[in-house]
């Protein structure tokens, strides 16, 4: 527990000492709010509380999708190969990195729902809240899976592979336009990511409607997400197997 | 300090361990050398923890390398051929951090590594990063790093290559003040055969994934007619370039 915490600050203050890379993290979601926003606000699809949660998931999938590119650096260094020394578990080595990539996911968010906000967002604080946690839930799930990723793949390959595979997966999650719109197809593909739940939850817990199904999907969903990332990830921190 | 027996580590069908019997006792500086890609990283990471083993038994600072893994961290410094520092983070961070993960508070972490900065004449290099540091002062941090828990047995993976004569005589002095003032076993792997000859008390010598060669510096070279440890290892693992092993 302690290795835990001691770890998470590390990270912390390395990620929060750099405010500029902090605040880039965001710029991507908070340019589709402002010049995607009003579009679909008078498309007649939806809401800002439609289009909010959508970019929140966007952004889970894009930045702790990508955290795995930090722990590049750390093996090409030797950093991770002396944590791997110390009297740490695997777990613990990839929870302390996770722990900080969602909590920089969440002061992003934040940020990105304040900001909706001034743009005409509005959606009950109780249901803001238990999104902002199950978001969190889903990127604890996509930043393992993106650390197990790089510690997997080879090297050179993490950037350009992740980047593309983040963005069928955005696409079908339906996080810019609901699946509702989407041809019979499009709509079965989309069921088969994990995403659409996540994005329905969401959607869900922005308009107030807390005990609906695709609260639960969205609940069922990410934590099997965040459970088999975490099992995968711990694995790839393990004695190596090569 | 060591004891190995039949250890061996099997890559796919490639056999880079084949069997290996170690013995090191408590305050022994160990010289273990040999071609490239002859086994030696890969029984250093293996004896670190950070390799699994395919076969055999091992304890290594009095603790089941199986068994136990996490004992065996507790005990052991490692110091990798690469280094241990990202580039971008103050060295002090990354010392006081591991220090922490090894248990000890924040005010001790903190102590500690201004103490072993100190003794290995780093003092007052906290706050930079490593592209501002010299190779001989780089080396001597991952040393530090090493020994951030009070290890009784330090492996040093190549600890030398890559410095001036200066910073080599220099490292050599801090290698042999540790084991002197702090009773600290070295097990350490090296291509230079006169700083094995000068350091070591013992020489292993591995090619082909075997032990080859083992004992003082003295006996092996009058095992070998030779007036040079370079003599005896060309003489044990022959002459053949060891092109394209990099392990």
């Amino acid at each position: 527990m302690t290795a835990l915490a001691v770890l998470t600050g590390h990270y912390l203050r390395t990620s929060f000492g750099s405010k500029v890379s902090l605040a880039f993290g965001a710029v991507q979601p908070f340019l589709f709010l402002v010049l995607f926003g009003p579009l679909f606000a008078r498309s007649g699809v939806g809401s800002w509380a439609v289009l909010v949660p959508g970019l929140l998931v966007q952004l889970a999938l894009t930045s702790a999708g990508m955290a795995g590119f930090g722990i590049v650096f750390d093996q090409r260094f030797g950093v991770l190969e002396r944590l791997r020394v110390a009297p740490v578990s695997p777990v613990t080595l990839l929870l302390g990195r996770v722990l900080r990539d969602s909590l920089v996911l969440l002061v992003q968010a934040v940020a990105i729902i304040v900001a909706g906000y001034a743009l005409g967002l509005r959606a009950p604080l109780p249901g803001v809240l238990a999104a902002l946690l199950l978001m969190t839930v889903l990127s604890v799930g996509m930043a393992s899976l993106s650390y197990a990723a790089a510690l997997t793949m080879r090297q050179e390959l993490f950037a350009p592979v992740m980047s593309t595979v983040v963005v069928p997966l955005m696409l079908l999650s339906g996080a810019l336009l609901p699946m509702s719109l989407a041809p019979a197809w499009l709509d079965v593909v989309s069921r088969l990511t994990p995403f659409r739940y996540a994005v329905e939850g969401l959607r869900a817990l922005f308009s107030g409607s807390y005990g609906a199904s695709a609260v639960l999907w969205g609940v069922v969903v990410s934590l099997a997400l965040a459970i088999g990332g975490l099992a995968l990830g711990a694995n790839r921190f393990r004695w190596e197997k090569a | 300090m060591i004891h190995v027996r039949g250890l061996t580590k099997t890559f796919g069908t490639a056999e880079a361990v084949r069997g290996i019997d170690v013995d090191v006792s408590a305050g022994e500086i160990v010289g273990f050398l040999g071609p490239n890609g002859a086994g030696k990283t890969t029984t250093l990471r293996m004896l670190t923890t950070l390799l699994r083993p395919t076969s055999g038994t091992a304890t290594v600072a009095g603790a089941d390398l199986f068994a136990d893994p996490v004992a065996v961290r507790r005990r052991i410094g490692y110091v990798a051929q690469g280094g241990a520092f990202g580039p971008f983070t103050p060295v002090g961070d990354e010392l006081v951090l591991q220090a922490r993960l090894h248990g000890l508070s924040r005010a001790e972490a903190r102590a500690r590594v201004t103490s072993l900065l100190a003794a290995l004449d780093l003092a007052g290099v906290e706050e930079r990063t490593t592209v501002m540091l010299s190779g001989g002062q780089k080396r001597r941090l991952d040393i530090a790093m090493g020994l951030l828990h009070r290890p009784g047995l330090l492996f040093l993976d190549e600890p030398t290559t890559g410095l001036d004569p200066q910073s080599r005589a220099n490292l050599w002095d801090h290698i042999r003040r540790l084991r002197e003032r702090d009773g600290v076993t070295v097990f350490l792997t090296t291509h230079y055969l006169e700083e094995a000859d000068a350091l070591c008390d013992r020489i292993l010598i591995i090619d082909h994934g075997r032990i080859v060669a083992e004992g003082t510096p003295d006996r092996l070279k009058a095992e070998h007619g030779a007036r040079t440890l370079d003599e005896v290892f060309l003489a044990v693992t022959g002459r053949e370039l060891r092109e394209g092993a990099a392990a």
